[in-house]
């Protein structure tokens, strides 16, 4: 394919308008010894009936799930059908970032109802346009609280996802902080008396989150209330966004951020990404905080509009001064999340119980099955953790059913062996976890 | 226009939630009621109010589609739509980032193919598709440099950039724990070569080049300044924000970049999507590749497989494996455009900044005369000087002529700068049409100045008032 629409009389003017005899006199600059004469080890080109044709077939080596179990980070819900529609409109999807508010309005302002959106489910006054997702959003929140209390260290519950930690750990040895882990109670929630013990005038933010890892929800409000006691902030995560439709969230209960995956609200599995980190805030952070803002203000004749504004924040006016270097985010996916938000509207809290109803039943289920136990008793959403005689051989016994298993915590936690973190959403019909329990048997 | 939430009416909805086909149980007894928030307070609408608020909103919005749209340094070149469609295949959109690696073979054979092709068009040993945007790869490629110095015991707290450099490049050097001292330019654009030799010393961990240069010219003396920062044991850091002016042409690779980042947004024709999502691959030089982040792709003939044993890594940037969607659309564009394609972008790309320099040249002031390469960079300074006509009215005028404005005010060097990248898949007509918009526009500052001032004139909102935005902040709407 070639989307150039230049003809060779185009080309013939155009180098005569410039003043040169060919094309390759503009690459002059480019030392004769380091120029190219072809690109090496590169496929010829195809045309478009080819490339759909390349691209079906490595797509179909990917085997389709008829059932995914897992959660741990990423969510398979339905998507209504508006959300790809709206998402799919070349004036939102072809823009750049919105530097020219005239000509933006559609994209700052939908932007500016995302930010609405997201403060009123995580409790809090202020949500920025989004970050890169879940876990750089949580790191950046770290890194952030660190920078402008000169505290060098976090303490992070251990109970958080592995991976947001380890993002965490990433970000936190670049800047040269230190990370302090709080163990689990065998009810599956936080060890507050080791958090109790950890803090000290050195740290800067305590991290949790809710639901954690093990899909227990945990108790927010005296770990915020122990946080302030010494001077350090809460920074409250979430795993599945949906669980915001009927949870208290962490900014109703104290905390200071809620950072979190928003893939859920809108956005497909995508093996990964992109996604949105989900950034919100206690309304005293506003000029510290990362990422783009969608603003409202007024044009000369007083008409509402909106801009990106507190720019003064952001790493093309402060360069290194800023407290974070975000630039792109994820606008599509959190125009994605609005568009969801609004479709579901109060319905969310309804979809947030279906995913209760579905996740006690398939617990129920394979609680029957010889040798299965519950690991931790505190209450859950749509995320649970059993012990079973065999996890490996469970997992292989549905990846033969092509289904995707549960998630194997001892890969990272190795205390808790045979141990499998189950998710259970409105995707999951009752035949399909009739099914599971039967080929798991 | 009306907010979402004032269109809001209780009892609408939009999206409704199939019954449960399981026991309904009770939610206070499972949860407790001390963990059930209050109140959901989100909007009420019918479906068709939604389609209408988002459809008339996107209509306030400028995208590649609609027209033309020479944002210097952020590459807006047409998005093809075969990419889009690739990118829909259920198997590319369903697959959770959890599966297996046997439910994943064709997202990992993918991948490692474009790391590859990566590695061939960039001249460099390794690439990772892990971080998620231009600056998030930045900030990854200066963690590699920490961790290498780190590794062979150096203590090395600096970190040189260019005055001309994106804003980005300081502040993700600032946030690895570096000092950034900033390296002149010289007259003719390029590196000042005796003030870079006067800085580099032995606690210099690098410096951070784009080449081209934010001014659209390219580094002629290259080979000298890898010299002369490898000399003191450093390292190069290529910023490929303006990697679109090289394809086929040349290799950061072989110029002596050991690191570079890359925009698949901007170079690699991915839709920018209002300000993401981007992808911002990292490629690496033989002695970093140890300290790429975790999970890498390893090939096993003839399957893939994801490792995280790589013990010198920096970590983890993000969680999972990279902007997965946007990289299928960047493949795809590659693989479409294969090697003749891609040479002929780049090649199309320059000739169309060249040719637009030239027509703007007797109009506007031009700071650094000499073959540019995919932009150009004008000052509107000789506007200022005869009826105050600022680069920014110039730019809001432009819209009004249905052109979204180049970048202005960067780069920093160039007082009043008009930034103008064109790209390569605009026709002659469509450059003919804006030099004649930016004529009209030079001429109409002359004559009547006002009128610029006063743009744009056929927008929803006339110029908003970001001073009031920034001193009385509204992110977030309050119920009345």
């Amino acid at each position: 394919m070639d989307y150039c629409p230049h003809t060779s009389d185009d080309i013939a003017q155009m180098q005569e308008a410039i003043g040169v005899g060919s094309i390759e006199e503009l690459f002059a600059d480019i030392p004769q010894k380091f120029r190219l004469k072809q690109m090496p080890d590169m496929p010829a080109s195809l045309s478009e009936q080819e490339t759909l044709g390349l691209m079906q077939a490595m797509s179909r080596k990917n085997i389709m799930p008829r059932v995914t179990l897992t959660g741990a980070g990423a969510y398979a819900h339905f998507i209504p059908a508006v959300v790809g529609h709206i998402v799919g409109r070349a004036e939102f999807y072809t823009a750049y970032t919105p530097y020219q508010a005239e000509i933006s309005q559609g994209v700052l302002q939908a932007i500016y109802e995302y930010q609405t959106m997201i403060a009123h489910l995580t409790g809090t006054e202020i949500a920025n346009a989004s970050m890169y997702d879940g876990a750089s959003a949580m790191a950046e929140a770290a890194v952030l609280c660190a920078k402008t209390s000169n505290r060098s260290r976090i303490v992070v519950a251990r109970s958080v996802h592995p991976q947001y930690r380890q993002v965490l750990q990433t970000y936190c040895w670049a800047n040269g902080y230190t990370i302090s882990e709080i163990p689990y109670v065998a009810n599956g929630q936080l060890d507050v008396a080791a958090m109790q013990r950890a803090l000290d005038d050195s740290v800067a933010a305590i991290v949790v989150q809710s639901p954690n890892f093990f899909g227990c929800i945990e108790d927010i409000a005296p770990m915020a209330d122990a946080a302030h006691a010494c001077g350090a902030l809460l920074i409250a995560g979430f795993t599945d966004g949906t669980s915001l439709g009927i949870l208290k969230p962490a900014g109703a209960c104290g905390a200071d951020f809620v950072v979190g995956e928003g893939q859920s609200f809108g956005n497909p599995l995508n093996y990964g990404g992109p996604y949105l980190g989900v950034f919100a805030a206690r309304e005293k952070f506003l000029r510290r905080i990362p990422g783009r803002l969608a603003g409202a203000t007024v044009d000369k004749n007083g008409k509402r509009g909106f801009v990106l504004t507190l720019q003064t924040r952001e790493q093309h006016i402060r360069r290194e001064k800023a407290t974070s270097n975000i630039c792109s985010n994820e606008a599509l996916c959190a125009l994605a999340a609005g568009v969801y938000l609004a479709a579901l509207g109060k319905n969310l809290g309804k979809l947030a119980a279906l995913n209760i109803y579905k996740t006690q039943y398939l617990k129920n289920k394979l609680l029957q099955l010889e040798g299965w136990k519950e690991v931790f008793s505190a209450p859950v959403y749509n995320e649970f953790a059993l012990r079973c005689p065999n996890a490996r051989a469970v997992n292989a016994k549905l990846r033969a059913e092509g289904i995707i298993g549960a998630y194997d915590l001892q890969k990272d936690y190795p205390e808790l062996d045979n141990t499998l973190l189950f998710c259970a959403t409105e995707m999951l019909s009752k035949d399909d976890m009739d099914r599971v329990v039967e080929i798991i048997k | 226009m009306e907010l979402i939430f004032e269109l809001s009416k209780p009892g609408r909805s939009t999206a409704d939630v199939s019954a449960s086909d399981v026991p309904v149980v009770n939610i206070e007894d499972v949860i407790g009621r001390q963990y059930l928030r209050d109140d959901l307070d989100l909007p009420e609408v019918a479906e068709i109010d939604l389609v209408r608020h988002y459809t008339n909103l996107s209509r306030r919005n400028f995208g590649v589609d609609l027209g033309f749209y020479p944002l210097g340094s952020c590459t807006m070149k047409y998005n093809p739509k075969i990419n889009e469609n690739v990118a829909a295949l259920p198997g590319f959109t369903g697959l959770h980032p959890n599966a297996s690696d046997e439910f994943a073979q064709g997202n990992l054979q993918l991948m490692y193919d474009m790391q590859k092709l990566l590695s061939s068009i960039f001249g460099m040993a390794e690439f990772t598709l892990q971080p998620a945007a231009g600056a998030h790869g930045e900030l990854t490629g200066v963690m590699m440099i920490k961790k290498y110095f780190e590794s062979k015991g150096q203590k090395r707290p600096i970190i040189l950039i260019p005055d001309t450099a994106h804003g980005t490049n300081p502040a993700s050097g600032a946030l690895c724990g570096f000092d950034t001292i900033t390296l002149r330019s010289n007259a003719e654009g390029g590196v000042d070569i005796e003030h870079l030799n006067s800085l580099m010393t032995e606690d210099v961990a690098g410096l951070m080049l784009t080449n081209p240069n934010t001014l659209g010219l390219f580094e002629r003396n290259i080979e000298q300044v890898a010299q002369i920062v490898h000399s003191k044991g450093g390292l190069l850091y290529g910023d490929g924000a303006n990697a679109n002016a090289f394809l086929g042409k040349t290799r950061p690779g072989d110029l002596g970049f050991d690191v570079i980042q890359l925009n698949l947004h901007k170079t690699f024709a991915t839709p920018h999507g209002g300000g993401g999502p981007g992808s911002g691959p990292v490629g690496v030089s033989e002695a970093l590749v140890n300290y790429l982040p975790v999970p890498r792709i390893v090939k096993n003939d003839p399957t893939y497989s994801w490792s995280a044993s790589f013990p010198d890594t920096i970590g983890r940037v993000r969680a999972f494996y990279g902007n997965f969607n946007v990289i299928v659309k960047a493949y795809t564009y590659i693989r479409s455009l294969g090697t003749e394609g891609l040479t002929r972008a780049t090649e199309m790309a320059v000739l169309n900044a060249n040719y637009i320099k030239e027509k703007l040249k007797p109009y506007y002031d031009l700071p650094y005369d000499r073959v540019c390469m995919h932009e150009c960079v004008f000052s509107g300074n000789r506007q200022v000087a005869q009826s105050g006509v600022h680069t920014s009215d110039i730019a809001k005028r432009l819209i009004d002529f249905g052109y979204h404005p180049p970048t202005i005010y960067f780069p920093l060097i160039v007082p009043e700068a008009i930034m103008i990248e064109p790209t390569e898949t605009e026709s002659k007509e469509t450059l003919d049409a804006f030099c004649d918009a930016m004529i009209a526009i030079a001429q109409e500052a002359k004559e009547n100045p006002q009128r610029v001032k006063d743009a744009p004139l056929s927008t929803p909102v006339s110029r908003l008032d970001e001073v009031l935005a920034a001193r009385k902040p509204d992110v977030c709407w309050k119920k009345p």
